[in-house]
């Protein structure tokens, strides 16, 4: 027992869709603090891990510890953003009225949400440049203000853990920046991110820490020490592309070390 | 006027007050894809409303009503089982489910007689609304005296009471509804449980459908479940304004049907009634044709577009 629980362990876990195994025997401790990508290829299992460890998928076996503790007594501390495909964008719902999801636990059942709590929301809106959206119906924004706001949402929960499913995925240039942004406040804050992540050419850039998945976790640790060509060609074994090869070479310009944001 | 009230306020009532409940209803449904719930479930009370009928071997109304209700929530609980055991889209499992439990109603009527003890088809399909009257209404201080109401028939006194339970409901889980629609995941990640929320609407929504069946028939229960939630959807992109226009839209419905079934025959001279359930279905499916030709997000958007 390490006297600072690590923000994400997993022992032994176990899920299958139907009969085809998904992930088999996942042992693995996340840091305790910083960014995290999980890499790995399509079908290896890496949306389905966090799902798992939310317990939003039934899992075979395996047990799932946060900071140490069962999910029900963490939750609390714990953010999920989910894929942003997953939900249907014309649902009839403002920009304000999703981010202010990220209050609810605060509120509780039953009650409405109180103009404190609202406000919360707006300034997690704020942080990812999205208060001048908050009356907009969600349907009218770019797939990137919408995948900003779910950060907002994520954000406005105060987690010290986020578990994140592709927060890049299908974003514009701008987007990209700013959310990488506010994943270098909340490293820099101590908070702890695990995002799913399958850019390998930025995922260098981005993270501190790695772990390789394919059903199984190939390695896991910091990022300069487990992100080699070998390590990458064992998770995807041999389906590397070209670029992707190309991004990896030491001498790549892709390939510059995490820079302190100011 | 006393002889509206009298002949026509209590079926005037029941129909405003069913459409209301179930238009409410329908936008959860609507919202996540799910309006043929509400046919599954009006389909798969007729189990229920016949053991009600087997066990106390009369025609009293609370048996049944708890029988069909036992009925419409056995049926939303398989048809979540099934969804998750087999991993069935959820239209294939409402059809199982649904078809089967109304086959299994006919094969209860069939074999244990209740057919002929008058269970039938046509009080079914099309309710018994024209049997609803007050004769205890003396004019409009009636409205008032408790005396009077209680002499109202039950039909309309149950679905004033379903309306208010459903009021009660989407009041106090507002924000929690339309979270669990929204984003079921999420809610499920910070401890507000879709599954138990779903299965809340599910429960609510089988006690209106078997409340609405009862007074207008098997045919305004899907109508008005459907119908008003479509309405909105077209003429609106909010959520409190999706259910305040299907609100509004229930009660034309309601109203305008039970008016259009008096008034029609008298225009055309025809010497035969109108059916008001029918008239109901009539009437919204031509409310929807002009929210989808006039409003904002039916034809003109898909031009604007264009």
């Amino acid at each position: 027992m390490s006297p600072t629980p690590s923000a994400l362990e997993l022992r032994n876990l176990s899920v299958a869709y139907r009969e085809a195994p998904v992930l088999q025997g996942v042992s693995w401790r996340a840091p305790q603090s910083g960014l995290t990508a999980i890499v790995g290829p399509n079908g290896a299992g890496k949306s389905t891990l966090l799902k798992a460890a939310l317990e939003l998928v039934p899992r075979l076996s395996g047990e799932v510890r946060f900071f140490g503790q069962e999910l029900r007594q963490a939750r609390r501390r714990i953010g999920y953003l989910p894929q942003r495909a997953s939900v249907d964008w014309d649902f009839p719902a403002t920009v304000l009225q999703v981010a202010s999801m990220g209050r609810y636990p605060r509120v509780g059942w039953f009650l409405p949400l109180p103009r404190a709590e609202r406000e919360r929301a707006r300034a997690a809106l704020a942080e990812v440049g999205m208060a001048d959206f908050a009356g907009r119906q969600i349907g009218q924004l770019s797939g990137g203000q919408q995948q900003r706001v779910f950060l907002a949402r994520a954000l406005a929960l105060e987690a010290d853990l986020y578990l994140m499913d592709e927060p890049f995925a299908g974003v514009d240039a701008a987007t990209e920046r700013a959310i990488i942004d506010v994943l270098h406040r909340l490293g820099r804050d101590g908070r702890a991110v695990i995002a799913v992540h399958h850019d390998l050419a930025t995922a260098p850039q981005y993270f501190e820490h790695v772990c390789l998945l394919n059903r199984e976790v190939v390695a896991a640790g910091p990022m300069e020490a487990v992100f080699t060509p070998e390590n990458l060609s064992r998770t995807y074994g041999g389906r590397l592309s070209m670029l992707d090869e190309a991004a990896l070479r030491p001498s790549s310009p892709l390939r510059q070390p995490l820079r302190a944001v100011p | 006027m006393t002889l509206f009230l009298q002949l026509d306020f209590a079926a005037l009532s029941a129909a405003v007050l069913a459409c209301l409940a179930c238009g409410l209803l329908g936008n959860l449904l609507l919202l996540t894809r799910q309006s043929l719930l509400g046919d599954a479930i009006s389909h798969s009370v007729l189990p229920g409303l016949v053991m009600g009928f087997i066990v106390t071997g009369t025609r009293a109304t609370l048996p049944m009503v708890l029988g069909a209700m036992a009925a419409a929530v056995i049926a939303a609980l398989l048809i979540s089982l099934i969804r998750r055991l087999a991993r069935l889209e959820a239209g294939a499992a409402m059809g199982v489910v649904f078809s089967g439990m109304f086959a299994l109603g006919i094969v209860l009527i069939e074999v244990s007689g209740a057919r002929a003890v008058d269970l039938d088809v046509d009080c079914v399909l099309y309710g018994q609304l024209e049997a609803l009257i007050w004769p205890a209404a003396t004019g409009f201080s009636s409205l008032w005296d408790p005396a009077a109401l209680a002499d109202m028939p039950q039909e309309t006194r149950t679905l004033a009471g379903v309306l208010a339970l459903t009021l009660a409901g989407l009041a106090l889980l507002w924000k929690e509804l339309r979270l669990a629609a929204f984003d079921p995941d999420f809610a499920a990640s910070i401890g507000f449980a879709p599954r138990g929320l779903s299965l809340v609407v599910l429960v609510l929504v089988s006690v209106a459908c078997v409340a609405a069946f009862w007074a207008v028939g098997s045919i305004l229960v899907i109508a008005a479940l459907v119908a008003p939630a479509a309405i909105a959807r077209l003429l609106t992109d909010s959520y409190r304004g999706q259910f305040l226009i299907s609100a509004a839209a229930a009660v034309a419905m309601g109203a305008g049907g039970y008016g259009a079934a008096i008034a029609v025959p008298a225009l055309l001279g025809l010497d035969h009634g109108l059916n008001a359930a029918g008239m109901m279905a009539v009437v919204a499916g031509f409310l929807l044709v002009l929210a989808w030709a006039f409003g904002p997000y039916g034809r003109s958007r898909r031009v604007a577009m264009a």
